[in-house]
């Protein structure tokens, strides 16, 4: 039993890649592909959403990831409520079972939740009414799902199969959900060459476990790639005694034309955002004829406005009348 | 039961009414605009008869349904396509059966979201009983009077033939 | 003019008895066994034919928070919730607010106890001031008052200096240290095992140098200072190899390790489920055989529960900010007894783990049936099946990953000093 499946297996919470089948994360990316193209239309909506309510949950602050599920709501004709919770101001847990018996209270069908602690969706979800769904936004170093799948949608609308890739992550795996979520994807779709490239104290433990091989030096990590995928490198991890400075980072890590270079020529740069230019990427790169860092984030919108509906277009419990 | 009748012969009946129609309402240069799946093989029948210059258009009206929240998403979404601009042009809106008038109204919904027409003709091979809308077809190949258990359906794409079930 | 529980079929290891034995009290102490003493008159009989009886359980290291934190338990609820699981004894933690650290507090626990008089309740003191790893505490007073050894409780001690003065203080006053060993360096702001399964799920890890790190210090601390010491819930193979090694060496160290890491593993984390975040934290497979077969060979003397109660919200929270711990009382005995259903231990070696071996630890004449000591008794049906539900519970927390699991074996009679403080009721 899968908290994410309803019982004939549609989606019902999106709170991981794991433990979801390659047909649904397929059927994912093509609905999202029919989303693509009304937000080129004159009027950027569809009523399929109308009357129902969604809550923007982020107890983490975020400006582009809440922005892009807002506007995804929103051509979905949904109402959307943004609240953001403090997480240290209240008792932890507290707060968030407080948190949600007032918004199931307000009635909301769905809830989008980012949070800093590793397994939050998951407690929501196990916790929220048979009718509500959840989203999982970011939590902690877990999952990023949603970001996941815009960015499988993006390798596929370049490179159309996953059968023949190598794929190469690289940055601070450590600390990164999308790259979680990222390795989960491309393995259930049939990537079948995976590499994460960081310096030791970047890479998990035993994360050779999840089906990826490891590299430290850039150079052979990036040997022939199709996709490279930059992970952003925060400042905290000077701090926390992770690296000793960012010039240093740059200089074997920084993605430059010149590293690029010994990828496959039809190589595809992707970065989920926000770039730390000259830190991780250099902007020759991040602004170059290889990257397709802008289109992520117009698809951001396509595949959040599919994983909605997926989640909500669910017939309810049988209650005795017919379908 | 009376014989079924044949898809060729009704295309010619309604071209021959469509152009008729479209003159006597001065609408000139019409766009062709199909619902799927149906409504599409229909629609390029009628366009290679009335000549249309324009490309094609073809609706999906998965997310304008009214049963989403009963039925929820159809597995396999191909995405509406209307490679032209609606503002201010004659749009002839194609289906095969027009039954409840519930599919229509989706259609014209989502037409309206992509623009402003300047009219909407509506033409369906085969016109039966059942509204439950204020819906009509301004031309018809056919009109037929149906129990509600009975069904008509457009088979296709080659060759169109329509499909007549009798429950009993 | 005594009782006589008659038909049990008695297990006591310290006396090497296996056999069915009547069983004669009086004034609260064990009097015989077999036939009675000469001219016994049975005042008070209970016949428990087909139950095993064993010496009363000994928990080794119980957190009954009280004083301080008595919105999750108290000592009242955590020794009826004791005698329920056939505990006789419970040897509570300094860990409380305030710390055990002074002559005053201990009194009042004794006293608490003595109201409530259910389990007895011996009471660990704490190795330095409020636990804070600096000063040493008054552990002559602390030792007059009644404490039987003295711990840093989960609180790890940073400064070596303050360690070795602390083991040679302890000694002073023949205390037994117990010592938890975590490095608090290493041990920032974990959750869970650093393994394959926390990398998965983004969890941050503890990793197995944490404990061996601390325990080698330690162990090299305990040979310099000859004190007698026991090393709390060991989690790692490499640290039941450490151990093995220094006992081999004629240390006087003991260990034992918490029931739930038995039987658990970092697999049980995959759902978040924060009745499973523990200190130390769930490892790996090959860590908790090496564990069980520690416990076989005797390296591990002791089972304990390392009972940690806790009110509902601490554990409804995601599996990062929940409060580690397991309520795990009710669950010391039948946990034990499935260590004997599974082939790992005879059922003499099970109840010596759990009795005998504990007291030991502490240098207790306790967990025997010889005569003379005091009649701490546990009576179980061992072929009884029942399922461990929230409401079954008297413990005053419920945060346990065994709920639902059914266990083999229930208590039917504790004595303490020969008084019956518990029986269970027929349905």
């Amino acid at each position: 039993m899968n908290l994410q499946l309803t019982e004939d297996g549609r989606l019902r919470h999106f709170l991981t890649i794991e433990g979801l089948d390659r047909p649904l994360l397929t059927r994912i990316l093509d609905t999202a592909e029919s989303f693509v193209g009304v937000g080129e239309r004159a009027v950027k909506k569809v009523p399929l959403l109308r009357g129902k309510t969604i809550a923007n949950l982020f107890f983490e602050p975020s400006t582009r990831t809440r922005s892009t599920f807002e506007l995804a709501a929103k051509r979905l004709s949904a109402d959307l409520l943004n609240l953001s919770v403090s997480a240290s101001a209240t008792k932890k847990g507290e707060s968030l079972m407080d948190t949600l018996r007032n918004l199931e209270a307000m009635q909301c069908e769905m809830f989008v939740v980012r949070h800093e602690a590793s397994g939050a969706a998951h407690y929501i979800a196990s916790h929220v009414a048979p009718h509500v769904s959840v989203i999982n936004a970011g939590d902690g170093r877990h999952a990023h799902p949603t970001q996941a799948m815009l960015d499988m949608f993006t390798i596929r609308r370049h490179k159309e199969r996953f059968e023949h890739l190598k794929v190469a992550i690289v940055g601070d795996l450590m600390h990164s959900r999308v790259a979680r979520s990222q390795i989960h994807a491309l393995s259930i779709l049939g990537v079948p060459e995976i590499r994460v490239v960081a310096p030791r104290t970047l890479i998990p433990p035993f994360i050779e476990n999840m089906g990826v091989h490891v590299y430290t030096r850039l150079n052979r990590g990036l040997k022939d790639v199709d996709v490279v995928i930059m992970l952003r490198l925060q400042h905290e991890r000077m701090d926390s005694g992770l690296l000793p400075s960012e010039h240093e980072y740059f200089r074997y890590y920084g993605l430059t034309e010149e590293r690029l270079a010994v990828a496959h020529e039809n190589v595809i740069v992707m970065h989920p955002g926000p770039m730390n230019r000259g830190v991780e990427i250099d902007s020759d790169v991040a602004d170059g004829p290889h990257s397709v860092i802008l289109q992520q984030v117009t698809y951001g919108i396509a595949i959040r406005m599919a994983v909605m509906s997926m989640c909500l277009g669910n017939p309810p419990a049988v209650e005795g009348g017919e379908g | 039961m009376k014989e079924i009748p044949q898809v060729e012969a009704l295309l010619e009946a309604m071209c021959a009414e469509l152009r008729d129609f479209l003159a006597s309402q001065a609408r000139q240069d019409p766009l062709v605009v199909g619902i799927r799946t149906g409504g599409v093989w229909v629609a390029e029948g009628i366009r290679s008869r009335l000549v249309v210059a324009d490309p094609m258009g073809e609706l999906n009206i998965n997310f304008y349904r009214d049963d989403f929240t009963r039925i929820g998403l159809h597995p396999e979404v191909q995405p509406s396509m209307l490679p032209f601009d609606v503002d201010g042009r004659h749009v002839l809106l194609v289906d095969d059966v027009l039954h409840t008038g519930r599919t229509i109204r989706a259609a014209m919904n989502e037409i309206f979201d992509y623009g402003r027409p300047a009219s909407v003709t509506l033409a369906v091979l085969v016109e039966r009983s059942g509204r439950e809308l204020p819906i009509r077809a301004d031309v018809a190949g056919t009109r037929l009077s149906l129990r509600p258990q009975d069904h008509i359906k457009l088979t296709g794409p080659e060759p169109l033939a329509l499909e007549f079930k009798q429950a009993r | 003019m005594g009782t006589r529980i008659r038909g049990g079929w008695v297990v006591d290891p310290a006396n090497g008895i296996d056999e069915q034995l009547d069983i004669y009290v009086e004034d609260g102490l064990i009097v015989g066994l077999g036939p009675g003493p000469a001219n016994f008159e049975v005042e008070r009989e209970y016949h428990v034919d087909g139950n095993v009886v064993c010496p009363g359980l000994i928990e080794l290291r119980a957190s009954l928070r009280e004083p301080g934190q008595e919105h999750k338990a108290t000592i009242a609820s955590e020794s009826r919730a004791a005698v329920r699981g056939g505990i006789t004894t419970l040897c509570c933690t300094p860990d409380t607010d305030p710390v055990i650290d002074t002559p005053a507090v201990v009194e009042l626990i004794h006293q608490r106890a003595a109201a409530v008089a259910c389990a007895r309740v011996e009471v660990q003191g704490a190795l330095t001031q409020r636990l804070e790893g600096s000063r040493l505490s008054e552990m002559g007073a602390l030792r007059d008052a009644g404490c039987i050894g003295v711990s840093n409780a989960y609180r790890v001690m940073e400064n070596t200096e303050v360690v070795r003065r602390a083991m040679e203080y302890a000694a002073t006053f023949g205390l037994t240290v117990l010592l938890f060993p975590e490095d608090p360096w290493l041990a920032q702001d974990h959750a869970a095992h650093e393994g394959a399964v926390g990398t998965r799920l983004g969890l941050p890890g503890l990793a197995e140098t944490a404990e061996t790190i601390t325990l080698a210090r330690d162990l090299l601390l305990v040979e310099a200072s000859g004190v007698r010491a026991h090393i709390c819930g060991l989690s790692t193979a490499r640290g039941v190899e450490m151990v093995a090694q220094a006992r081999a060496r004629g240390l006087p160290v003991t260990a034992d390790v918490a029931l739930p890491n038995l039987f658990l593993t970092e697999m049980d984390v995959t759902d978040f489920n924060s009745a499973c975040r523990v200190r130390p934290p769930l490892r790996t497979q090959r860590d908790r055989e090496a564990l069980r077969q520690g416990v076989r060979e005797g390296t591990i003397a002791t089972l304990c529960s390392a009972h940690q109660p806790h009110e509902p919200d601490a554990k409804q929270a995601p599996f990062t900010e929940a409060a580690p711990g397991i309520s795990g009382l009710e669950t010391l005995l039948v946990l034990t007894l499935r260590l004997v259903d599974e082939g790992l231990l005879t059922l003499q070696q099970a109840i010596s783990r759990v009795t005998y071996e504990p007291a030991r630890v502490f240098g207790l004449e306790a967990g025997t049936l010889s005569p003379g000591r005091p009649a701490d008794i546990c009576v179980f049906d061992p072929e009884r099946h029942w399922t461990l539900t929230r409401e079954r519970l008297w413990s005053e927390g419920r945060n346990t990953p065994f709920i639902g699991w059914e266990f083999k074996g229930e208590v039917t009679h504790t004595f303490v000093g020969g008084r019956l403080v518990y029986h269970l009721e027929e349905a």
